[in-house]
């Protein structure tokens, strides 16, 4: 397939193989914060071409795994609600909130609809006027401005009865909340499409103040290898920096358009995140302005106090301190049919992509 | 006044006279021939001691997809069960649960390539049975068929996998997941447009003519749940390892590039015309021949090869020169397939 079949070129991929273990010197960890990046390396199988003193790991980038149980609880109260269609995207369906999950809910003849995009909720809102249509918005930067862009649109139609849950976070808090927790990280492989919205700069401290390689990498197996030996390359030389590999999809100053209508919508407000607990600015809350639209502030949602459950390590997993295997639930009590965790439960996260892809 | 759309009523199903009318002139008139018979039961001549028997139900939506409907797929879906068995597909039932309202034109159209790839498959279609229920209760048509064919001597152990044994090789007739992208992009939800057509068809010809003459010893069609649940239903249920290169693997170009967009992965999409043939491996040459003069068959090539080692598992050696394991599809990939 036309530029993909490049970038999967094994006679490349080998070649770069063979230099990254030979350019490198000392042991480094690398860690990936982007759930795309995870399913990548175990797909493609990576790690079998990587010399044994790189080490890669999964870090919190997958919007569902980072998304509090809390969420789910408050999702599955306004699915209980009268009038009311709860419109989300698929991954979110079987994540368990303390007491029950929107799958559960749905058998019940909730209704619960999956989408694929937040404008096809707004299309709902259009279609059912005498119904609430509750999105739920969860991501980072890569879906946060379609949530935006959804709640405009919205407003511009006169549309009161759609509404958003907002659990959008921002990705650096997380990646600064892991340097200061002083989890050992050479260099992070940085998220492909959060970054075609960001731009690089934001990601500047991680050299300057911290030492830490960054490389904004695409989603190819020749992608991944060659971000890689790019971190490879700025530590042997002990001239850590921000690097873009994906330049065919990201510029440095990011996606200006999709920007203007993340800060027209919403604003930075400290959120909890599976984990890590509450990250001061490090969420995306709907601005006044469009408080029309925020369903935290139209919905008399109740006090939830949620439950989570004591043996899943899903957090330390999260923070790069355990890996899968370290849990004593992982593929026994914990199953992608069964799922205790919500990293078990989406495709991108860690649990998951192991599961589905160990040897 | 224009004419009203003639559309099925609950009185269809009522055992009264629109009921045998319905039968009569759809039902009959199309599969006439071979459903004469409007007793409680068809009356059959046992042609073997030794028959194969299925049944399978058929809720695909939409009912109409480029390549097929519903109806074709609950012929061919049925026969092809029979026929990867290493049974000659012989007689089928039909079942039909129809919505209330459900469009006349279109419930003549789906009974008539019923009876078209019934036909073209040799099988009779000897009894039926018709339900309407309330508008809602159900989404517009489900069919359910069960077939009967006759087991030759030799093919019992066909479909138990027994004969399965490290050194053979793995072959498939063709490309896989046409099916599942042909009928995603009939659903308007997903908002993308294909001309890929579904590879909705019988197989019992093709498997016949390598089976005449070559020495099989398992079939399996790879319907739901796709190549991958093949080969992991055989590893599992075998005890056997088994290697799989996916630059061997033939997935049309349209398949890749909706998988990508979508994060589908092929191997588990589902077909409707493909089998996954286990061989000795020095009679493979001469079966993937063989498979590609028949035109369900031209793209018929090797695809893996059973191994003594990692025994329970599939393996596949990923086009970049990684290793990964292949394992059961957990959860829905795709709902109402087929």
């Amino acid at each position: 397939m036309k530029f993909i079949d490049e970038y999967r070129d094994a006679s490349l991929i080998g070649k770069i193989a063979q230099n990254i273990q030979t350019s490198t010197r000392s042991d480094y960890t690398f860690m990936e914060v982007c759930g795309g990046h995870t399913m990548a390396i175990h797909r493609f199988g990576l790690r079998d071409l990587l010399p044994g003193n790189i080490h890669l790991l999964s870090g919190p980038g997958c919007p569902v795994c980072v998304t509090a149980r809390n969420f789910i609880d408050k999702a599955v109260a306004i699915a209980q609600m009268e009038n009311t269609i709860l419109a989300t995207f698929g991954d979110l369906i079987r994540v368990p909130g303390s007491h029950s999950t929107l799958e559960r809910e749905r058998s019940k003849g909730r209704q619960i609809k999956t989408v694929f995009s937040p404008l096809d909720a707004v299309e709902m809102a259009h279609q059912n006027p005498d119904k609430t249509i509750v999105f739920l918005g969860i991501g980072f930067e890569t879906t946060a401005p379609g949530t935006a862009i959804a709640i405009k649109m919205a407003n511009r139609k006169n549309l009161g009865n759609f509404m958003a849950l907002s659990a959008h976070k921002l990705m650096k808090p997380a990646m600064q909340a892991l340097i200061h927790k002083g989890i050992k990280i050479d260099g992070y492989l940085c998220p492909g499409h959060v970054s075609t919205i960001t731009g690089s700069a934001m990601y500047s401290d991680f050299p300057e103040k911290y030492g830490v390689a960054c490389v904004i990498s695409g989603f190819e197996p020749v992608d991944m290898l060659q971000s890689i030996k790019m971190m490879v390359d700025q530590l042997e030389k002990k001239q850590p920096a921000v690097e873009i590999q994906y330049s065919r999809a990201v510029k440095p100053n990011g996606n200006e358009k999709a920007l203007e209508a993340l800060d027209e919508v919403f604003e930075p407000t400290d959120t909890e995140w599976r984990g890590f607990g509450v990250l001061p600015k490090s969420g995306l809350k709907i601005r006044q302005a469009y408080s029309i639209h925020d369903a935290e502030n139209r919905l008399s949602i109740p006090e939830i106090k949620s439950l989570e459950d004591k043996a899943c390590i899903c957090g330390e997993i999260l923070k790069g301190l355990k890996t899968p295997i370290d849990c004593n639930l992982f593929g026994t009590a914990c199953t992608p049919e069964n799922p205790v965790g919500a990293c078990m439960v989406s495709s991108e996260g860690a649990c998951a992509a192991l599961y589905k892809y160990q040897k | 006044m224009k004419k009203a759309v003639e559309t099925i009523q609950l009185n269809h199903g009522s055992g009264g006279k629109l009921m045998h009318e319905l039968i009569d002139k759809l039902f009959l008139g199309y599969l006439g021939k071979v459903a004469e018979n409007k007793g409680d039961s068809a009356v059959l001549n046992l042609p073997a001691a030794q028959l194969a028997f299925t049944t399978d139900s058929y809720v695909v939506d939409p009912i109409f997809f480029p390549g097929g409907n519903i109806g074709k797929l609950a012929v061919c879906g049925t026969v092809n069960d029979l026929a990867v068995a290493g049974a000659k597909p012989l007689w089928l039932s039909a079942g039909f649960i129809i919505e209330e309202g459900f469009p006349m034109s279109d419930l003549e159209d789906i009974v008539k390539s019923m009876a078209e790839e019934a036909k073209a498959a040799g099988v009779i279609i000897v009894t039926g049975d018709t339900k309407v229920v309330e508008k809602g209760k159900a989404d517009k048509l489900f069919i359910n068929t069960a077939g009967i064919g006759n087991l030759r001597d030799g093919n019992t152990d066909i479909s138990t996998g027994k004969r399965i044994k490290p050194g053979d090789v793995v072959i498939i007739n063709g490309t896989v997941g046409d099916h599942s992208i042909a009928v995603l992009g009939a659903r308007q939800s997903y908002g993308f447009s294909t001309a890929l057509h579904s590879d909705c068809a019988s197989l019992n010809g093709l498997i016949i003519q390598v089976l005449n003459q070559e020495d099989i010893h398992f079939m399996r069609d790879a319907t739901r749940g796709g190549l991958a649940t093949v080969l992991c239903e055989m590893s599992r249920e075998q005890n056997i390892g088994i290697e799989i290169k996916e630059n061997d693997i033939p997935v049309k170009e349209e398949v890749k590039g909706i998988c990508e967009l979508l994060g589908f992965d092929p191997l588990y999409l589902a077909n409707e015309g493909k089998v996954v043939l286990v061989v000795d491996k020095d009679a493979a040459p001469v079966i993937v021949k063989e498979l590609q003069k028949h035109p369900l068959g031209k793209e018929s090539r090797i695809i893996g090869e059973i191994t003594k080692d990692h025994q329970g598992d599939v393996v596949l050696n990923t086009s970049i020169g990684g290793r990964r394991l292949i394992k059961m599809l957990s959860g829905e990939q795709l709902p109402r397939i087929c």
